[in-house]
């Protein structure tokens, strides 16, 4: 059933109804209608379907701040390779696509080169397993991610708990997405006509969470899920809003997501962290729109164990990955694409990240033939 | 690392809070303590960062499926 959201067939005969409609919808607004996602998983999606060539000339799709470590602010980045430059007793764990991400002088990967001990965990459950095999090692698990990862920490956290360990903890830059998508909508040189929400947040806090993006901002929003014909349905559907002029928060993605999410999740991330306002890139500070470790887990929590101070932090020179996350320009737009910056030779987190905006364009979609 | 990927319960263990599920034919261990539905193998879970966070329900799916033969046969 699945691979059948997948079928190139039906995708085609679904091609002939979409590309009308959204040629319709850019003659009503005499330009492309301009559609924004806000997931790291979304932006592969689209680029490896080859949807935004299809439709090229009608429907931009733009992505936003969608990939957590490309949002990750410079500060928390040279706050992580401070600690282990400096701390290389520590094991730093961590989710493998932060390696490359350049701070203001280094990065992870230059400072395991040098002797930190950097460990590459694809969950969190495998770095306090491996902390439970170590003991004489200290591992501090760096937590980036959205609401679907903070859970996951969160669950690392009370398996360290009961198990009694006291050589395991978390640096918390865990980011959430309706905030920074309030912030995003209040900008007033923001031009989106529509927005596909992020399915797998939406399937931890519920499509009601999102009911503000329509109601309060009045841009139409569809929870889209990841296969081909998912986003095509999303995409449908937020072009049926637009055509007739309403504005509503929709379930695309109802095989998964429900109107109040999952409350197991929502539960223990509530029981874990406590909001707090942090800065994000491209965007600056955004008011309770991170999470941070209870105080009462103080002792699992390595912003608290382990503080580093770090003096000015400064994005790459030239690298737009702050106006490519608030969706003001395309990645080809930026003068350093796959000309100074390349996934080879990253010059900020949009192209390091696989699920960076710039790495999935250049992956998928960018041809030499363009520059 | 922001990376959902659907898989197929094979094998789960209610008391110590597991499931063997398998993704394009690889075979992995995923917890399922943030899942409140009673899983039995051939359901189909969302993982992410090594824990399941939602059940899939294939009935919603067809049905997804279904409204797209009837727009497409709209004409």
């Amino acid at each position: 059933m699945l691979d059948k959201l997948r079928d190139p067939e039906l995708g085609k005969r679904i091609l002939s109804k979409l590309a009308p409609l959204a040629q319709e919808v850019a003659g009503r607004l005499g330009r492309p209608a301009i559609l924004m996602e806000v997931c790291g998983t979304h932006t592969m999606a689209i680029a490896r379907s080859g949807l935004r060539s299809l439709l090229a000339g009608s429907l931009e799709l733009r992505s936003g701040p969608g990939c957590p470590v490309c949002v990750t602010g410079q500060g928390d980045i040279d706050r992580i390779i401070a600690l282990a430059a400096s701390r290389p007793d520590l094991v730093i764990g961590t989710f493998g696509d932060m390696l490359r991400v350049s701070g203001t002088n280094s990065s992870l990967e230059q400072e395991r080169a040098r002797g930190a001990q950097v460990e590459i965990f694809y969950s969190p459950a495998e770095a306090v397993t491996f902390a439970a095999g170590h003991p004489q090692n200290e591992v501090v698990f760096l937590g980036v991610g959205f609401e679907t990862t903070a859970p996951a920490v969160a669950l690392s956290v009370a398996v360290a708990r009961s198990r009694g360990l006291k050589n395991y903890s978390v640096l918390s830059v865990h980011k959430l997405v309706p905030p920074v998508l309030e912030n995003l909508l209040s900008d007033p040189e923001l031009k989106i006509d529509g927005l596909l929400l992020p399915g797998h947040v939406c399937t931890v806090t519920g499509r009601k969470a999102f009911d503000f993006v329509a109601n309060k901002f009045n841009v139409p929003a569809v929870v889209a899920g990841f296969e081909p014909i998912d986003l095509m349905e999303a995409i449908y559907l937020l072009l049926k809003q637009i055509v007739s002029g309403r504005a509503e928060t929709v379930n695309g993605y109802p095989r998964l997501v429900r109107e109040d999410g999952n409350n197991k999740a929502k539960e223990i991330m509530k029981e874990y962290f406590k909001p707090v306002n942090v800065y994000w890139r491209g965007f600056g500070m955004v008011p309770q729109s991170g999470l941070a470790l209870q105080e009462s887990l103080s002792f699992y929590d390595a912003a608290v164990r382990f503080p580093v101070e770090v003096s000015e932090s400064v994005p790459p020179k030239g690298c737009a990955c702050g106006d490519v996350l608030k969706g003001k320009i395309a990645s080809s737009d930026c003068p350093l694409f796959a000309r100074r910056c390349t996934p080879l030779q990253p010059v900020g987190p949009c192209m390091v990240s696989t699920e960076g905006a710039c790495a999935a364009y250049y992956q998928y979609e960018w041809s030499k033939a363009e520059v | 690392m922001c990376l959902g990927i659907p898989g197929k319960v094979v094998e789960v263990n209610q008391a110590e809070s597991w499931a063997i599920v398998e993704s394009f034919g690889v075979r992995k261990k995923v917890g399922i303590a943030l899942i409140d539905e009673d899983l039995v193998p051939g359901d189909y879970l969302m993982v992410h960062a090594g824990y399941a966070i939602g059940k899939i329900n294939l009935d919603d799916a067809q049905i997804s499926l279904e409204l797209w033969e009837e727009i497409l046969h709209a004409g």
